[in-house]
């Protein structure tokens, strides 16, 4: 890794369209079905152009949008055990984890970075929806201490992206300490002083919800996410009642006091500059088209020790 | 006492021994005891044998048996001067959640745990074991009295898991649980769960993220009931015998991961056939876990707890 992929890389990147975007093709969204050009869905952050409709957006992605200029630096994320308990199901687990590896180019669930978002030096992390549902393992757990460690030693807030279907199963109970063990890492932030952001997007269900997404001193969700611990099917099922249109959605979590906003997904950047900027006693954002930061010496290693494929043409650490 | 399936062979040889000395009360002539005694042995023998070496899905039905011991058993037999301290102050009070202050070997302690209930009222009553909102936020309150006045903590761990409900979700029990975790992991005092029965997922952790964890021989904790994860990834709730194969929810199992400390060892044939001598060895457990932590500080016991929880999963199951 050198200058060359920590900076120009990003920056080619922002010039050009994203990997995996060929023009020449469609997305129905699946809201109202129109028919989106990948480009200009991609553009306005997977956000349907006719409708507003949400669909998922990787962190990757999302980081790309969210940093000053697109550029970050990964910060690692140790690896853990892989297959602690031998798990099988219909497939094996290290099978699973190969498959989804390969479908989406990341190592796992969740990607930390660190960077500027209007000039505020935070860390994000971001759950990734489309790697194994987003689902809370080791990996995830692992994820979550080191951004809220390398916040705290940077002295700098953390913002959560949250998208998960609840707690890896395959990893069994492992998958399940991953509660406490987040939920630890929220209180280093706590008692550092540190602002500690969750955005939750669609789907946030599960064990995610029961720990730290739900531990934010600010909950913002994305419109009409799901956000809930027991997933409507389930709760259909054992009260044998239909649930209301919108029950469990952003909005329906915002009016029952679990959430403090609903917003865009294109405002979320300004916004959580704003609450940033605020928390944190710094003056107003000055706005304005301002040049890229001058990118820190690298000194952070590669992320992945694992050996996983590692997407062509993206900002990597 | 009620059969499980894998017991049926033992129904029969107790049925037969039964039936053979309501025999002998009818019919004075008849001597039956030698060939009921040899049954009775046959049967003694085969109980030893079925439990010997219970596969996941027989130690989950043993787990759920409704006779075992629940937790008001262990609080009456074990606690004195028992108090019931009811209510979040906010909603309601949970009937799935026990908990106050009571005396265990005289020491004044928070005593917190899931109640299933014994019959069908008690069953309803208690909503099966399952909290709403309203028992973690009881939790936090009585957490929190128990760390303002130094009282250790005891947690009894028995449940099906959070209520799938409509209510429950309403009131944001993702939020509750969540809170109750965190509740755990900040208090300055001893902590200390033991898993009777069952530990189903969020709603177990809530209350057991604890310094010392102990389960009983049979009983279970998991990340998801073998039924839902065999609906899941098998696609087939009819899969759960594998399911609780591949989930690893055994107290041997999770000694082995160190996400528990200890094993209390059951009687012969299970909790539900000797539930006086069951609750007197988790009683010993739970003295002996909390002499261990009494004597610490506030912070080495939150940083005792931390680094239990920070740690786990760094060793996974020998090969
Ligand atoms: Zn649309």
């Amino acid at each position: 890794m050198n200058w060359i992929s920590n900076y120009v890389r990003p920056k080619i990147n922002s010039l050009f369209s994203r990997r995996d975007v060929p023009e020449n093709l469609w997305t129905k969204c699946d809201n109202c079905g129109t028919m989106l050009f990948h480009r200009e869905l991609s553009e306005n952050l997977n956000v349907c152009t006719n409708c507003g409709h949400h669909m998922g957006i990787t962190p990757r992605e999302r980081f790309h949008a969210l940093f000053d200029g697109g550029i970050f630096t990964e910060v690692p994320v140790p690896a853990p055990l892989a297959d602690p308990l031998h798990f099988r199901d219909q497939k094996r687990y290290p099978d699973r984890m190969k498959t989804a590896q390969k479908s989406t180019g990341e190592t796992e669930a969740m990607l930390v970075a660190e960077g500027e978002i209007g000039r505020t030096p935070i860390v994000a992390a971001g759950q990734d929806f489309s790697f194994m549902g987003g689902s809370m393992g080791m990996y995830v757990g692992n994820a979550i201490v080191a951004a809220a460690e390398r916040a705290v030693a940077l002295k700098r807030p953390l913002i959560l992206f949250s998208a998960a279907g609840g707690a890896r199963m395959q990893e069994g109970i492992l998958s399940l300490m991953q509660m406490p063990r987040t939920t630890v890492a929220v209180e280093m932030l706590k008692e550092a002083g540190l602002p500690y952001i969750v955005v939750l997007t669609h789907p946030t269900t599960g064990g995610v919800t029961a720990s730290y997404a739900m531990l934010g001193d600010v909950h913002i969700a994305e419109p009409n996410a799901l956000i809930c611990f027991a997933g409507p099917r389930v709760i259909e099922q054992t009260i044998r009642e239909k649930l209301p249109e919108g029950f469990q959605r952003a909005e329906y979590l915002l009016d029952h006091g679990m959430l403090d906003r609903v917003t865009n997904r294109k405002d979320m950047k300004n916004e959580l500059v704003t609450i940033l900027r605020m928390l944190l006693a710094l003056p107003p954002e000055v706005k304005g088209d301002l040049p890229a930061p001058t990118p820190e010496p690298e000194t952070v290693p590669e992320a992945d020790a694992s050996g996983a494929p590692e997407p062509a043409g993206d900002a990597k650490a | 006492m009620q059969y499980l399936d894998f017991e049926k062979p033992l129904a029969e040889i107790e049925g037969k021994a039964e039936e053979l000395r309501a025999l002998a009360r009818a019919n004075k002539e008849m001597d039956v005891e030698k060939e009921a005694a040899a049954l009775d042995k046959k049967a003694a023998d085969l109980l030893v044998d079925l439990y010997k070496d219970l596969t996941p899905w027989r130690k989950c039905q043993v787990a759920r048996h409704p006779d075992r011991p629940h937790c008001q058993s262990y609080i009456e037999a074990l606690f004195t001067d028992y108090t019931p301290l009811a209510g979040d102050r906010n909603f309601a009070d949970d009937h799935a959640v026990m908990g106050g202050l009571a005396r265990i070997d005289d020491r004044p302690v928070v005593v917190i745990g899931h109640e299933k209930g014994n019959d069908t009222q008690s069953r309803i009553e208690r909503n099966f074991g399952m909290a709403r909102p309203e028992g973690y936020r009881k939790a936090i309150r009585l957490m929190d009295l128990a760390d303002r006045f130094r009282l250790p903590v005891v947690t009894l761990i028995d449940t099906p898991g959070a209520y799938p409900g409509k209510g429950a979700e309403e009131r944001g029990q993702s939020e509750a649980i969540a809170r109750s975790t965190e509740k755990c992991l900040k208090i300055g005092v001893p902590l200390v769960s033991v898993v009777i029965g069952e530990g189903g997922s969020g709603g177990a952790v809530a209350f057991a993220t604890a310094n010392r964890i102990a389960m009983l021989e049979h009983s279970i904790y998991s990340v998801i009931s073998p039924e839902g994860c065999a609906s899941i990834l098998w696609k087939d709730a009819e899969k759960m015998r594998e399911a609780a194969e591949a989930l690893r929810l055994t107290a041997q199992d999770l000694e082995k991961l160190g996400v528990i400390d200890r094993i209390i060892p059951e009687p012969v044939g299970g909790a539900q056939r000797d539930a006086q001598a069951t609750i007197a060895s988790v009683g010993k457990t739970i003295t002996s876990m909390l002499n261990e932590l009494v004597d610490l500080s506030p912070e080495k016991l939150i940083k005792d707890r931390r680094d239990k929880f920070l740690g786990m999963g760094a060793s996974g199951l020998a090969a």
